[in-house]
């Protein structure tokens, strides 16, 4: 009895809280069928929104997925003084809130600050712009790389690397040869991971970006801007779409976690 | 090709030349260093720098105007609101994660697996989306006829919503590995359900609840994107600390933004080290 009445809580919290709220969403934007869904994603707006969320997502992914390999090789395999340092560090953005990454980058890389004024002299504007927005993005999901690579690096041991080694390839045959493959999928759960968040990214974007409709909005920004402006098909639309994404994500986390 | 190299290479046990030596080596050269530095430089420059800017700004106008920038009404209900609210969701989940890893490792029914793989949602969700989500569901036009927007009870539900896995993801690992003979004997010994579960199981589980509850708490303070729509952003009453910063930093006024920010960092960061301290006595005890 006292096991089914846990049961009861455990799965009633569980669906007033996550399962009706996600489901209303997917049931209120397809009530009306496929179309007015398909429309509201192909508006000019949804659609620029969308290729600045792949453009921001895509070097924010890349630039993490060279550091993060970088990094866990480091932390794995080579030993310096700070390592104990860099280790703790590497976790920090997570502990950050979302619009106080946007506040720090907005103070350094700011037209107004001395690093983007210089930068703004060279022509390259940062905030309000593109590559703070990237910045913002790599600054959230920076840990995901490293924590998805290290412990699979730690597993597999270095035997191999030194047999490579000492038949004479070079580090990069090495790496390409011997460590690359040893850490594949683990290294896909980090960048899926990686992905997700950065495509889901919205407050350290929504401050940088300074939310410039069809010019630095994303699909999380427009799903907001779209909701306050009383067009709930399109904030609804686009919600669910992002949704989707995240499904998709899961299983292929679930997919690709390291067992056991 | 590969295959054979590593079968051809791997030396016979004890073999001259087979040890760490030529890593070791290999890890005070140049190599390393550029690597170390490099890795440095772009935490430095995404992360420490920004970070510390913050902090720097937030005091560049001396101790008073940071005080007064804490202090002013707004701010400061925003930030009692939320420490006030992250406790409170810290100690539902704390409560309702354990109960959900409990029944996940320990109860069985049909689509279990589903509802296991729907705990991680909250994490792949983006936060804007969990708050439309949220006040589709419990907002003006809720179906239920529950109506949170605007209030700090819908506060409360987005951070509920973002934090769950936390202390679910924390906890259920362990009960998972959890020795099944210790409760079997307590239990042959004439224990009650009640006394093995307070005497045996719960002390085991104690470090992991504690240490995703404190997850859930740093979590919650930090929290913006979920609680922007349902909040309706009314300073003084819904208005948290992240949506605070953000409409000082709309109002051009980065000073005062930078004085919170430093609040929530600096609360994070007790939170975190505490967990480590938490972490480490229950390793020890373990």
């Amino acid at each position: 009895m006292a096991k089914h009445g846990l049961r009861v809580i455990a799965i009633a919290y569980l669906f007033f809280l996550l399962v009706l709220p996600v489901g209303l969403i997917v049931w209120r934007t397809f009530g009306d069928g496929l179309g007015p869904f398909v429309e509201a994603l192909t508006s000019a707006s949804a659609v620029h929104a969308f290729q600045v969320t792949l453009t921001v997502a895509l070097w924010a992914v890349a630039a993490n997925t060279v550091f993060g390999i970088g990094t866990a090789i480091l932390l794995v395999r080579h030993n310096f003084p700070g390592k104990r340092l860099l280790n703790a560090l590497i976790d920090l953005p997570m502990a950050v809130s979302p619009v106080v990454v946007g506040l720090a980058l907005i103070l350094v890389y700011g037209k107004f600050a001395p690093v983007g004024g210089l930068l703004e002299s060279w022509g390259v504007q940062v905030i309000f712009s593109t590559p703070g927005m990237v910045l913002a993005t790599v600054f959230v999901a920076l840990p995901l790389v490293v924590r998805a690579v290290v412990p699979v690096l730690e597993e597999l041991g270095d035997e191999q690397e030194q047999a490579a080694h000492t038949l004479g390839a070079s580090r990069l045959q090495t790496f390409l040869r011997i460590t690359l493959p040893g850490i594949r999928w683990a290294l896909a759960y980090g960048v899926v991971l990686c992905l997700a968040r950065s495509l889901g990214e919205y407050g350290a974007v929504a401050v940088v970006s300074g939310r410039l409709v069809d010019q630095t909005q994303t699909l999380t920004l427009f799903v907001e801007e779209r909701f306050q402006n009383f067009d709930q098909p399109a904030a609804f639309a686009a919600a669910t779409a992002l949704a989707l994404i995240a499904v998709i994500t899961l299983l292929l986390t679930k997919f690709l976690r390291p067992k056991g | 090709m590969t295959t054979d190299v590593a079968v051809a290479a791997a030396p016979p046990p004890g073999s001259p030349g087979g040890g760490a030596r030529p890593r070791s080596r290999w890890s005070v050269t140049g190599g390393t260093a550029l690597g170390v530095g490099s890795a440095v430089l772009y935490l430095s420059l995404i992360v420490l720098i920004p970070l510390a800017v913050v902090a720097w700004r937030s005091l560049d106008q001396g101790p008073g105007y940071f005080w007064r920038a804490v202090t002013t009404p707004d701010a400061w209900a925003a930030l009692t609101l939320t420490v006030g609210a992250s406790f409170l969701v810290a100690l539902i989940n704390l409560v309702m994660g354990t109960i959900i890893a409990w029944v996940l490792v320990r109860d069985r029914f049909p689509g279990k697996a589903v509802v296991d793989t729907l705990i991680d949602l909250p994490f792949a969700l983006p936060t804007i989306v969990a708050g439309l989500v949220l006040l589709a569901l419990y907002g003006p036009e809720s179906p239920l006829g529950l109506n949170l927007a605007y209030s700090r009870a819908g506060v409360v539900l987005a951070l509920l919503f973002v934090t769950l896995p936390f202390v679910v993801r924390t906890v259920q690992p362990v009960l998972l590995e959890l020795d099944k003979e210790m409760e079997q004997a307590a239990a042959s010994l004439g224990a009650s359900p009640f006394q093995t579960f307070r005497r045996i199981i719960l002390p085991n589980l104690v470090p992991a609840m504690l240490s995703g509850t404190a997850l859930a708490f740093t979590r919650s303070i930090a929290e913006f994107g979920s609680t922007v729509l349902i909040s309706g952003n009314l300073p003084f009453k819904t208005q948290v600390a992240a949506v605070n910063i953000f409409s000082q930093i709309e109002g051009d006024n980065t000073t005062g933004a930078a004085a919170i920010s430093t609040v929530l960092l600096v609360v994070a960061l007790v939170a975190l080290v505490s967990l480590d301290l938490l972490q480490r006595w229950g390793s020890r005890r373990g």
